[in-house]
């Protein structure tokens, strides 16, 4: 079929281009790998990326022999215990990113509102993110502690119980739902993705979600988040 | 009618029978009716989701109808569903006709069709079901991301081997735009979704915290930028100057426009993540560049506007040019507001907000919609051999899109700005002038206008779907498409 296409000789990079489809695909695959390369591969290699390589306080500093059940708030950024994981997949699960960010910016209002701006180190050991990029409900990066356990399970089984103005939907089946879900092996995986998990973390966690239901799950990762580092206001983590 | 007007009417109907039995319409047909049933069932589902936020009510107490489920499932049924299907109709009917050759394989071609299918068929029944990645856009767990990456492959290696095959010297500007689409799109698919698997439903992004979210957004916005813009300015460069009989206003600037657009919309990304955690540099990067991406964007608006010079008056009575112009009109007001949103003061009180919601939908209604359905229209006609079944229907879709697309898009201005000026609001003791739930609420009246705006432009897809519907059964009855299937050929 080809030989019927006339012959023309380029006189131009376009052209050259414009009747080689083969060259036109590798030129392409070049130009459109340049940007991604630029601004992703830096964030892997450079050590100013993440905060805890200028402030390593703000890592959890474990000591020889001490679980996830030794650590105590504002010791530093752990992994997630087996419950509050099983909570981060009913967050996740529930698509509650669409509507809720975990991602403090540096300005007064979101101080107030929010508390510390957020910083990389805080969520490194999750996979995937959760920074979210609509706000149609309050960012929930430190919302840990904020309320206590009992307003969160009102609130996620009937939210206008307590805020009127609210438009989020009820979650009545949170409180209904058991946890099925096979925990040691979700760990193992977050282990083998570079998550700090040591065999005693993970060795008995079945047993830490057995009979709890979803909306414990769910109330054990809120109340965690943001919860874990004790920062200091005088400090700059960040440029 | 004279002797010559009707003399080369009779050519033109014997060129496209011809062209029936060279080409592989059968393929094309079906993505573009396809095409059409999606917008309805995708535009469904945003006038619901947008209704549960002025009305909690309509969840239902329902986990498979909450917000949070059925969100995904309208994004993928609008941008995969809808735009997948019009890219695949448009870019296997313009390449086998500016290429004068036959697709490269029908058996591929009608994999790619089942395959897509298939994917959304899957899609619709694991997002309600609460299976997730959990990452924008790209929600749809391991298995069905290996299917998409296998589905994407065939339609590119097809319509690559096409090209290879083609009768003409030169590649014609609208295959470059796609082919710049598909080699993107693979990029970003498979790097976005690398994930270890824990279930056959449930996976982890290998990567987490800050560069999962660079590489979310360099997914996230490629979608829009080459996904939703390369490939739909793809279908601008072929179908505009079809419609209107004019060939492409500028060539330079169709060469420009292109390698300015896939060098630069890839860095684009990082604006999304202003004032994040991501590394500042990053983020200034995608802004800057970003900026700079009005001048190819407006160079290909222009393009394709200008296109019309000395021809205007074929507004007058030429629906589906209609559709094809108010799209780019779409287009350089999204493109110019896009920039303007990366500006990290803009950006400082946009983000987060309704405003990046009507941003999205500025693009998607206006820009996305408006030259998909002007495209299948087109394809509509040329491939089943009849004009549409009725053109009031189809002024009354254009008005009905154009009017929603617009009430939609104040909507979200208006509470958009609202919402990042309350946020921010202080009152005359230095304290937070509003509560999060007093700007909830302020938000309602406008969530209900969304909701007016989404339902008018979901009426004028139904408009559609009937006439559509329609001009199918007229050519069956005619026998228009049985006449040129079987017409002596008379090349």
């Amino acid at each position: 079929m080809s030989n019927e296409r006339p012959e023309v000789k380029p006189k131009s990079f376009q052209e050259r281009m414009e009747i080689n489809v083969w060259a036109l695909v590798i030129m392409l695959a070049i130009v459109l790998s340049i940007g991604g390369i630029v601004e992703i591969v830096p964030l892997f290699v450079m050590d100013k990326t993440m905060e805890h390589n200028q402030a390593p306080e703000i890592l959890w500093q474990r000591k020889e022999g001490q679980t996830l059940a030794n650590w105590r708030p504002g010791d530093g950024i752990r992994p997630y215990t087996a419950l509050e994981l099983a909570g981060r997949e009913i967050y996740i699960k529930e698509g509650c990113y669409t509507c809720h960010s975990q991602m403090i910016r540096p300005f007064r209002d979101e101080k107030e509102r929010y508390g510390h701006y957020s910083l990389a180190s805080e969520s490194m050991y999750d996979h995937p993110f959760q920074w979210g990029s609509k706000r149609t409900g309050p960012d929930l990066a430190r919302v840990g502690g904020k309320y206590s356990d009992e307003w969160h399970r009102r609130h996620l089984r009937a939210p206008r119980s307590v805020v009127p103005e609210s438009i989020m939907p009820n979650y009545p089946w949170l409180k209904d739902n058991l946890l099925t879900m096979d925990i040691e092996r979700r760990m193992r995986a977050m282990q083998t993705l570079g998550v700090p998990y040591i065999d005693a973390d993970i060795v008995g966690a079945q047993a830490q979600i057995e009979n709890k239901t979803e909306e414990d799950a769910l109330v054990a990762y809120m109340q965690v988040l943001g919860t874990m580092a004790h920062l200091d206001e005088s400090k700059v983590y960040r440029e | 009618m004279d002797a010559t007007a009707a003399a080369a009417e009779q050519q033109k109907i014997s060129y496209e029978r011809n062209c029936e039995q060279k080409y592989n319409y059968d393929v094309v047909r079906w993505f573009a009716v396809m095409a059409v049933v999606y917008l309805v069932v995708g535009a469904l589902v945003g006038v619901w989701i947008a209704s549960q936020l002025a009305w909690p009510v309509f969840n239902f107490d329902s986990p498979y109808l909450s917000f949070g489920r059925l969100r995904p499932v309208h994004t993928n049924a609008v941008i995969f569903a809808f735009g997948g299907s019009v890219l695949m109709a448009a870019a296997f009917y313009s390449v086998q006709r500016t290429c004068g050759v036959r697709l490269w394989s029908d058996k591929l071609a009608w994999f790619t069709f089942w395959g897509w299918n298939l994917i959304i068929v899957l899609a619709v029944i694991t997002l309600p079901l609460g299976m997730t990645q959990g990452k924008e856009y790209a929600e749809l767990e391991w298995p069905i991301d290996i299917l998409i990456a296998v589905v994407w492959l065939s339609y590119f290696f097809n319509f690559m081997m096409t090209l290879a095959n083609r009768k003409t010297s030169h590649i014609y500007v609208s295959n470059w735009f796609f082919l710049g689409m598909m080699v993107m799109i693979t990029y970003l698919h498979v790097v976005n979704s690398l994930a270890i698997p824990v279930s056959l439903f449930k996976s982890y992004s290998i990567f987490s915290g800050v560069q999962d979210a660079m590489i979310q957004w360099w997914w996230g916005h490629n979608a829009v930028g080459f996904y939703l813009t390369a490939g739909f300015l793809g279908i601008m460069y072929y179908f505009v100057p079809k419609q209107a009989c004019r060939p492409i206003y500028s060539y330079r600037l169709s060469v420009i426009h292109f390698w300015a657009l896939m060098f630069g919309y890839v860095w684009l990304g990082a604006h999304h993540l202003q004032y994040t955690a991501l590394p500042d540099w990053t983020g200034s990067l995608g802004a800057a560049i970003s900026l700079a991406m009005i001048i190819p964007s407006w160079g290909g608006a222009v393009n394709g506007m200008m296109t019309l010079s000395g021809a205007w008056d074929k507004l007058r009575d030429d629906y589906i040019l209609r559709f094809l112009i108010m799209s780019l009109a779409f287009y350089a007001m999204a493109t110019f507001e896009g920039p303007v949103m990366s500006l990290k003061t803009v950006n400082a009180l946009s983000h987060y907000t309704d405003w990046t919601v009507g941003h999205v939908h500025s693009g998607a209604l206006g820009w996305v919609a408006m030259v998909g359905m002007g495209a299948i229209y087109h394809m509509i006609e040329k491939t089943f051999h009849i004009r549409m079944a009725s053109q009031a229907l189809m002024n009354a879709h254009f008005w009905a899109a154009t009017i929603g697309a617009v009430i939609y898009i104040v909507a979200m201005w208006v509470s958009g700005i609202m919402q990042g000026l309350m946020w921010r609001a202080y009152d005359e003791y230095g304290t937070l002038a509003y509560t999060f739930a007093e700007s909830v609420e302020a938000m309602h009246p406008f969530y209900v206008m969304r909701v007016v705006g989404g339902a008018i432009f979901l009426f004028g897809a139904v408009l559609m779907l009937i006439n559509v519907a329609l001009t199918v059964r007229k050519a069956m009855r005619e026998g228009t498409l049985q006449q040129a299937r079987t017409a002596v050929a008379c090349a």
